[in-house]
């Protein structure tokens, strides 16, 4: 084992899978956030960033970073000082860690375990813990209704994701991300469309709009952003935090949202796998079409939230108990009759 | 609270201060809660953060006319209602004529402040239930109101534009063409705004059945304005008290009817506004046809303002409601006493009565729904 340790292809690795997702993410979120004001911008009828970096204020996340980095690190007097600071790297690990299971392209996927699916649950279900860590921790009585809403919602909410990801995993008979993208390649689905999961089954078609809906309360999105929702709680659990803390949870939520929509991704529409066929495949392209299907879904989570106004907590949860959950298990069900019928 | 204690947990409820920094209590209110989880068990307003001393104010300037910027600075939602009812007051106890040209102008400005008031009323309360983008549209509309005021008083917040009898200057030519043409582009917005807030499920969800008032409790408190017709009680001023010249106008009192849950819950006062708006739009269109082109924009009025011993109760509608002011006169120059009624106020006070049993997101709501303004609640 200790030979395993020391040697030089096993480091490498180990740094290698390391730093690609890390990049990937840091990368991302920068962009993220700047596409998000844009979004927004454009949605409400005005420009977004403009300044910084001349073009369309592309350095606006990175003027904000330093900004953040420069910023005083205040801890509350009466917080409990080592969970307030654990709570948001514990939070960014979390959703970091996750992404070892993703595959980015035909050629690189971080960790080839074959319960990849299982793994990224499990996970990301530490981020819960995280969120009300922070919210506790603080010492405020917002911060605390804030950690709480977002437990009793991530908790709730897991349920209805992990049936709708069982529809899924049942459909292709694997737990492998890798594998469940490989069996999606080739355009012969009634004669034209990609072989992707999604036109396989009608239900699960059915199965990813419900999926979409439980990803958009796990990852605090409008109309489900009960716990940080300004207007009622303040800035619910984050509200103490300032600075590089701060950053590191909101880094840890956009690294959420493109896991959750990278998952979708993989899951119902082909991951890596060009939308053409053999046209324009291989790693380079299957990582840019992998990219461009999780962004998409990241815009469309944009999109919603400078649309709609939010829920109130009864009602989530009874969307989430009396509505996802009932309906994604009946569908099960059904995709599972229609498996074995046709 | 102590016999709660079983078991070594301590589950007793919590007192926690809402505001006066929170997002959403509009302005420096400060709401105590006592909650248990996120239910509310108890609620009281504490208000006195923005108090300026109006009433002493009015009564060491020496001068009526000097106290007109002064009442702008109460509801500065909503300027332009307030020296409306001030100037109306100081008329009726000097029984001075005001010019044709005058009355009508500020009834057109009136109802645009109307307007621009509840764009900013409605909007912060899409706000304040997270739906952050309509907020925005409304302030575009707002903002073209505001260029209109700017572009004839000079200022887009606190006018100081009507005087006693009178205008402080005269209308700019392309007046009455500004506001038509806000007029006609304003009119498909309200259509835009329907769809994409006041009938959207989720607004619905968040607003029906929310913090109802019933007739009889409104009535009791005193309440008026969009609130008191959220009730269902057909009672506007403008109709049942006219002042100005109000009563040439052919409009409607829109009233709340429960159509989405319980009649007077959120969803009406907030509907209310937005059919006001419309009813608004008519007033000014009528008004534009009776204004007249040429005119004087000021009587002529004593140079001191020295009015005879007596009292006087003026109430206008301002967009929050009966916009009352007691004067009270001897023959000096400085007023005995100035007492504003105001509308947020008297709403501030039903807080307790009607948000026991929300929770904190209704709270928010509740708020919201009832459009207080901070400055003319602590004057």
């Amino acid at each position: 084992m200790s030979e395993l340790f020391t040697s030089m292809p096993f480091l490498a690795g180990l740094l290698m899978h390391a730093f690609v997702p890390l990049t990937i993410i840091l990368v991302y979120a920068l962009v993220a956030i700047w596409a998000e004001r844009k979004v927004a911008g454009f949605i409400q009828d005005r420009l977004g960033p403009m300044r910084v970096g001349g073009w369309h204020g592309w350095a606006q996340s990175i003027a904000d970073l330093l900004k953040l980095i420069q910023k005083e690190d205040i801890i509350p007097t009466d917080a409990s000082r080592f969970w307030f600071k654990f709570a948001p790297f514990m939070m960014f690990a979390a959703s970091y860690a996750a992404f070892a299971v993703i595959p980015f392209s035909s050629a690189y996927i971080g960790s080839m375990i074959d319960i990849g699916v299982f793994y990224l649950l499990a996970v990301t279900s530490v981020l819960t813990l995280s969120v009300i860590m922070g919210g506790w921790a603080s010492n405020n009585k917002w911060s605390m209704l804030g950690g709480m809403r977002s437990a009793a919602q991530m908790i709730s909410y897991e349920v209805p994701t992990i049936a709708t990801v069982l529809t899924v995993v049942m459909v292709a008979g694997s737990l492998n991300l890798m594998t469940i993208t490989e069996l999606q390649s080739g355009n012969d689905t009634l004669g034209f469309l990609p072989n992707w999961l999604i036109f396989q089954n009608p239900f699960l078609i059915t199965a990813f709009i419900m999926f979409f809906i439980s990803i958009l309360a796990e990852s605090h999105r409008v109309p489900f952003d009960l716990p940080e929702s300004e207007s009622e709680l303040v800035a619910g659990y984050q509200t103490e935090y300032s600075g590089m803390r701060w950053a590191m949870f909101m880094l840890a939520e956009y690294a959420d949202m493109l896991l959750l929509s990278l998952l979708g991704a993989v899951l119902f529409f082909g991951g890596w796998n060009s939308p053409f066929g053999e046209f324009m495949s291989g790693p380079a392209w299957g990582f840019f079409w992998f990219m461009l299907k999780g962004l998409t879904l990241v815009f469309v989570m944009m999109w919603i939230r400078w649309t709609l106004p939010r829920y109130r907590v009864d009602q989530l949860m009874h969307i989430c108990w009396h509505i996802l959950i009932p309906l994604s298990f009946v569908n099960l069900v059904l995709a599972a009759l229609w498996e074995m019928i046709f | 609270m102590m016999e709660l204690v079983k078991n070594g947990v301590d589950n007793h409820e919590m007192v926690i201060n809402m505001g006066p920094q929170h997002p959403s209590t509009h302005g420096v209110l400060r709401l105590e809660l006592v909650l248990d989880g996120e239910l509310i068990k108890q609620v009281r307003p504490n208000i006195g953060y923005l108090h300026r001393c109006f009433e002493k104010h009015a009564e060491v300037l020496q001068d009526y006319a000097k106290v007109i910027p002064y009442t702008d600075r109460m509801d500065y939602v909503s300027a332009i209602n307030q020296e409306h009812g001030y100037v109306i007051a100081i008329e009726r106890l000097l029984e001075l004529e005001v010019p044709e040209r005058v009355e009508y102008a500020r009834v057109i400005m009136a109802e645009l402040q109307r307007i621009a008031s509840h764009l900013l009323g409605i909007g912060a309360f899409g706000l304040d239930l997270g739906a952050f983008s309509p907020f925005l549209y409304l302030f575009t509309e707002r903002e073209k109101v505001l260029d209109i005021f700017e572009k004839n008083t000079g200022a887009r917040l606190l006018y100081n534009y009507f005087a006693v009898a009178g205008l402080m200057r005269p209308l700019r030519d392309d007046f009455k063409g500004d506001v038509a043409a806000f007029v006609k582009s304003f009119r498909p917005k309200i259509k835009e705004l329907d769809d994409l807030l006041s009938y959207n499920s989720i607004f619905v969800k968040r607003t029906a059945n929310i913090g109802v008032l019933p007739a009889q409790v409104a009535i009791n408190y005193g309440a008026s304005g969009p609130v008191l017709r959220g009730s269902g009680v057909a009672w506007d001023l403008r109709k049942n008290d006219p002042y100005s010249i109000y009563d040439r106008f052919d409009f409607d009192i829109p009233i709340g009817r429960g159509e989405m849950g319980t009649l007077g819950d959120c969803w009406d006062r907030y509907i209310i506004r937005v059919r006001e708006m419309e009813q608004s739009l008519l007033i000014i269109e009528q008004a534009l046809e009776g204004m007249p082109d040429e005119g004087d924009v000021m009587a002529s009025i004593p140079k001191r303002i020295r009015p005879k011993d007596g009292e006087l109760y003026v109430r206008t509608e301002s967009p929050r409601g009966e916009l009352g002011y007691f004067i009270s006169s001897d023959k000096t120059a400085a007023p005995f006493r100035i007492k504003a009624r105001a509308p947020s106020f008297v709403h501030l006070s039903m807080l307790p009565a009607i948000s026991k049993g929300a929770l904190i997101a209704d709270m928010v709501a509740i708020v919201g729904s009832i459009d207080i303004v901070l400055g003319e609640v602590d004057r």
